[in-house]
């Protein structure tokens, strides 16, 4: 049977290198995604995601586990999330003030599709409504944002996100409630006319 | 209406569940309230289906992969990492250690030395002074300067050079402990 990623843990705590690999090769996908989403900068997200890891490995000897792991790690991420965001937010600010021309938005890199679209055209549609979705996460609040992607993409369970996020079951609810219901609105045009083809 | 404020009211209450019941996790006895009230109502029962929508919508968000470098990078992070943490790890640093030591011998010698007991009367007395008070003052004095200066203190070899402290100061050395330069 496989070993939990507590029982995985509790083996590098015991000095066992091989089961931190599994642990990386297990999320490390999870949470450059994760990450990636949340500050939607590739190579931010990757020294994010190498932060978790490497206080994941700071903290072996100190594993307990009292909370589910996907718990714990989401929670550094999230948090290590939200500060980059903040730390970027004071940054642009100040770089907005020294220099009043916009450069707001314009280090945002198009999104890569997989190339599993047969025509050109078919494929700028989908890039198209992919930014369109990356675009009206990033609009989010960022608690909802993270509340958006644990749920909708990580598929934590509630008391999870709830854990991640430090906030009772019934307010992550209605937290992810009006979430969805801004990217409904937001996203609209790919909500209404959505022809599955 | 009544009726429609009435369907107002379980419209909201059904905000904190449609969530739930939309991702299949609501317990049954809550999809059961659901699925009565979606039957009913018309608006909520389209907003359930754009939120359906919204979700497939959001599926189409293609995954990145993590860069080739990217295990490489990690793995030169953390061999740059300290050794294991060990005991000593959680002491603060053999300098801090020595000066703390060191400030408890001073403060334990001067407490034990007569004239430092013989300030506050002194300075109580000050109309009636006698020659010999005032030398105790003064030593005194330069005693509180002494501790003053303390924290800065922290090198040995100035600590040293007060004499009254050269004997005191071995058996505080031995008590730190020793600098583990061999785990860095
Ligand atoms: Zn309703």
């Amino acid at each position: 049977m496989a070993r939990t990623d507590v029982q995985l843990m509790l083996d590098v705590k015991a000095g066992d290198e091989a089961s931190f690999e599994l642990l990386l090769r297990k999320y490390r996908t999870p949470l450059v995604n994760f990450l990636y989403r949340m500050v939607r900068d590739t190579a931010v997200a990757e020294d994010l995601a190498q932060e978790v890891f490497l206080r994941v490995y700071r903290a072996r000897d100190q594993y307990a586990p009292s909370a589910k792991f996907t718990t714990w790690m989401f929670r550094i991420a999230t948090n290590l999330a939200l500060n980059s965001v903040r730390d970027n937010r004071h940054r642009r600010m100040e770089i907005s003030m020294d220099q009043t021309v916009g450069t707001g938005e314009d280090e945002q890199r198009p999104l890569e599709v997989p190339d599993r679209a047969p025509s050109v055209e078919q494929e700028l549609v989908a890039r198209c409504r992919a930014e369109l979705i990356m675009k009206a996460i990033h609009g989010l609040p960022e608690k909802q944002r993270a509340a958006v992607l644990l749920h909708k993409y990580q598929e934590l369970d509630y008391d999870e996100i709830a854990g991640v996020l430090e906030c009772s079951e019934s307010a992550l609810k209605s937290l992810l409630f009006r979430a969805y219901e801004t990217l409904r609105v937001e996203l609209a045009p790919l909500v209404n006319n959505s022809v599955r083809a | 209406m009544f009726g429609s404020k009435n369907s107002g009211k379980q419209c909201a209450a059904l905000e904190s569940k449609l969530v739930e019941y939309l991702d299949g996790r609501a317990r049954p006895a809550e999809r059961h309230a659901v699925e009565e009230h979606l039957a009913a109502c018309a608006d909520c029962r389209s907003r359930a289906e754009e939120f359906r929508s919204l979700w497939s919508a959001l599926d189409e968000l293609p995954s990145i992969s993590p860069s080739p470098a990217f295990d490489a990078s990690l793995r030169s992070r953390i061999a740059a990492e300290p050794a294991r943490h060990g005991f000593w790890e959680w002491m603060p640093s053999p300098r801090l250690v020595f000066a703390m030591t060191a400030l408890v011998a001073v403060s334990v010698w001067l407490s034990s030395t007569p004239r430092f007991k013989t300030i506050a009367p002194s300075a109580s007395q000050s109309s009636q002074q006698s020659p010999a008070n005032q030398a105790a003052q003064i030593t005194a004095e330069s005693d509180f300067g002494m501790i003053r200066d303390l924290p800065e203190l922290e090198n040995f070899d100035v600590i040293s050079k007060f004499d009254a402290l050269s004997e005191l100061s071995v058996p505080a050395a031995t008590s730190t402990p020793e600098p583990r330069k061999e785990a860095r």
